[in-house]
């Protein structure tokens, strides 16, 4: 898209990563940055190393080596808290909802709102969940039963809320349209530009090329744990993105 | 948990409307059915058979409250642990321990530095019982979360392990009679509060009822959330309180055998008058016990932050663990809490029995997990409550002091808890599966 939103410090670096399992490198020395207001596309094969290189941004798995610069400064991601606390929030391809738990409760898991003598402040968090659902997802109403009597999109739009409720400013999201109908999918594409105008800077992983080409400024694309390569999506076809995924090529005009 | 939205469909039956309105658990109406079923079967079938209905008498549900207590106070954490998908098969053999510990403790140890009868055995004896409890289960939860075994097979050596050495601490001798003042918290005539403070805590239980009620309506009102109707308000609180004063008229009207009363007039010079003292037995200790347990942890776990991620932990480990829940560390803690409430039902069993024997808690492990299977928990976790367990607890030895009274031997009752465990179980999977 615009080159010139991507000036300055980048929001976020993540240099030289690399993290293995048992001997096998799942991410080998990989470097991406994100800008404010950008949407990175991650794509790649299953098994390329996207979801555990945004594993180590996310604070889920701790990168054997390289450095993650938040806002250019260096900084360490022990723990999903400390990713919280840098106000990185994700949305997990599995979602990673508690079934057994209502909405307010999801939202507010690992954060909940207290009363002054530290008790969970349950209507309080009820109150908040229904305002921000009023703005995600005007037609949900399921604000007392499990999550797991909920259908896959509004389940979606309680993942999404936990993240924005909390002024995300990274946004990380894995296949966050895989499991929705084309009503839904529009719905979180829609969210992605409005979340993007607010200056969040997202990572996407994702699939689905046309999503790639309508969502994403930049795309970085990985194979077999290694960066093939990032490119302006502006600048290169659908064709040249699946060659880069399927052949590990980069192509030639973008290099 | 804030309930669910009150509207009322006017098609729907009378009964649905009565269940949409108060927002009561139809599995928690099924469970107090089921109860009064049993309860009024035993009594009818003593009235028929042997000519005298002697269950719902005043001193069989008197007894059956005390001898729910020891299970149910455990029960009450074994509701945690099944919830974060784990099992504790070790409760009964840690209560031995804990029980032979302190029978050592206050009998053979501490008297010879402060003599016989001091003031302070009691508390240091239930001070070491509940710190040797919780020291137990918290190491049973290290092993769980930080070395990677299996609670069941951490909880099944654990079981071995803590009645060999309850048998080693005394070399297999049964320890008796334990320290006076410490035989009270096991409940008796002596262990009981009488009717004065019966009446307190009776009215205590209705005021804490009325303000919840108010209070939940207030904040629903704040936040502006549909309301309950008026009526169904008013239905939840006569109930509640009925339940409370109910409650206190059974354990008032349970009196002192005269044997007791004859000694207590020979012990403070009062003469009995001929047609005999009517002193009230009122809640015993060990009842209030668990009432104090079953209050706090329902609180701990609609409440607290700490019952949220048992929940969570249950219901979605990954998910928990991305929250930002340390879950090793709630393992700990929830096995830590369950060894608390062991040593406890410890002090309770011991005290009853007013003495420290080898096999005490024999099977309690069984007794526990059912009496919180029947209450409604799942083994698939992230499912259970407190009431529930407490409830299953109260069924399951109504069945047996029933089984008593009317004369089934010791085989036959073990078929029919077995039976009733089971089907439990399954109409509890068929429910769920209805509701969904």
């Amino acid at each position: 898209m615009n080159q010139n939103v991507r000036q300055g410090t980048p929001l976020v670096e993540m240099r030289d990563i690399s993290i293995s399992f048992g001997g096998i490198k799942a991410v080998d020395h990989v470097t991406v940055d994100l800008y404010a207001g950008e949407v990175v596309g991650l794509l790649g094969h299953n098994g390329a190393g996207k979801s555990t290189l945004i594993k180590c941004l996310s604070g889920a798995y701790r990168a054997d080596a390289g450095e993650i610069r938040i806002d250019g400064r260096p900084v360490e991601i022990a723990s999903p808290r400390d990713a919280r606390a840098l106000n990185i929030e994700t949305i997990y391809q599995t979602l990673a909802l508690a079934d057994n738990l209502d909405a307010a409760s999801n939202l507010f898991l690992g954060r909940e709102l207290v009363t002054p003598l530290g008790f969970v402040d349950e209507t309080r968090m009820e109150a908040e969940t229904r305002k921000i659902m009023a703005r995600l997802n005007p037609n949900f109403r399921k604000f007392n039963v499990p999550v797991s009597a909920l259908s896959g999109g509004q389940r979606q739009s309680v993942a999404i809320a936990r993240a924005v409720y909390f002024n995300a400013r990274i946004l990380i999201m894995d296949e966050p349209t895989a499991a929705l109908g084309p009503h839904e999918t529009q719905m979180v594409s829609e969210l992605i530009e409005e979340l993007k105008r607010q200056g969040l800077g997202i990572f996407l992983i994702e699939h689905d090329i046309h999503n790639v080409m309508k969502l994403c400024d930049r795309a970085s694309v990985m194979k077999n744990g290694q960066l093939v390569g990032t490119v302006d999506v502006a600048e290169v076809t659908d064709d040249d993105i699946l060659g880069m995924i399927i052949l590990g090529k980069k192509p030639a005009r973008a290099a | 948990m804030a309930q669910q939205t009150t509207n009322l469909d006017p098609s729907a039956g009378p009964v649905t409307r009565f269940l949409r309105a108060t927002e009561i658990d139809t599995r928690l109406l099924g469970m107090v059915a089921a109860l009064i079923l049993i309860w009024i079967g035993f009594h009818l079938y003593g009235v028929i058979v042997n000519g005298n209905g002697a269950f719902l008498t005043p001193r069989n549900l008197w007894n059956i409250t005390v001898q729910t207590a020891s299970v149910g106070i455990m029960a009450c954490g074994m509701v945690l642990v099944i919830i974060a998908r784990h099992i504790d098969l070790s409760v009964g053999s840690v209560l031995g321990f804990a029980a032979m510990a302190m029978g050592m403790f206050q009998v053979e140890w501490y008297p010879q530095l402060v003599g016989l009868g001091h003031w302070t055995i009691v508390a240091l004896t239930v001070l070491l019982g509940l710190v040797v409890g919780t020291l137990i289960g918290a190491f049973h939860g290290w092993l769980v979360a930080y070395r990677g075994i299996p609670a069941f097979i951490v909880t099944l050596g654990g079981l071995l392990v803590w009645r060999g050495a309850a048998f080693l601490l005394a070399r297999g001798r049964t320890i008796s009679p334990v320290d006076a003042n410490f035989a009270l918290l096991g409940g008796g005539p002596y262990g009981s509060v009488g009717a004065t403070w019966s009446w307190m805590v009776g009215l205590a239980g209705c005021g804490a009822v009325l303000w919840l009620i108010w209070a939940g309506r207030r904040n629903r009102q704040r936040h502006g959330f549909p309301q309950r109707p008026m009526w169904a308000e008013y239905v939840l609180a006569a109930l509640g309180c009925g339940l409370c004063i109910g409650t206190t008229l059974v354990v008032n009207a349970y009196p002192w055998p005269r044997g007791i009363v004859a000694q207590y007039a020979a012990a403070t010079g009062i003469t009995v008058p001929e047609e005999g003292l009517f002193i009230s037995h009122g809640f015993a200790v060990p009842v209030l016990i668990l009432l104090v347990v079953a209050v706090a942890m329902t609180f701990l776990m609609s409440r607290s932050r700490f019952g949220r991620y048992v929940y969570a932990i249950g219901g979605n480990p990954e998910a928990a663990l991305l929250a930002g829940i340390n879950v090793k560390w709630m393992t700990v803690k929830i096995f830590a809490l369950m060894g608390f409430l062991t040593g406890l039902s410890a002090v309770v069993a011991s005290a009853r029995l007013n003495s420290a024997t080898n096999a005490l808690g024999t099977l309690d492990e069984l007794y526990v997990i059912a009496a919180a299977v029947i209450g409604g928990t799942s083994l698939a976790g992230g499912v259970g409550t407190i009431y529930g367990a407490v409830l299953g607890a109260v069924v399951m030895q109504s069945l047996q002091s029933g089984m008593v009274l009317i004369g089934f031997d010791a085989a036959i009752q073990n078929i029919v808890v077995g039976i009733v465990l089971v089907l439990a179980v399954y109409i509890d999977t068929l429910y769920r599966k209805n509701v969904k």
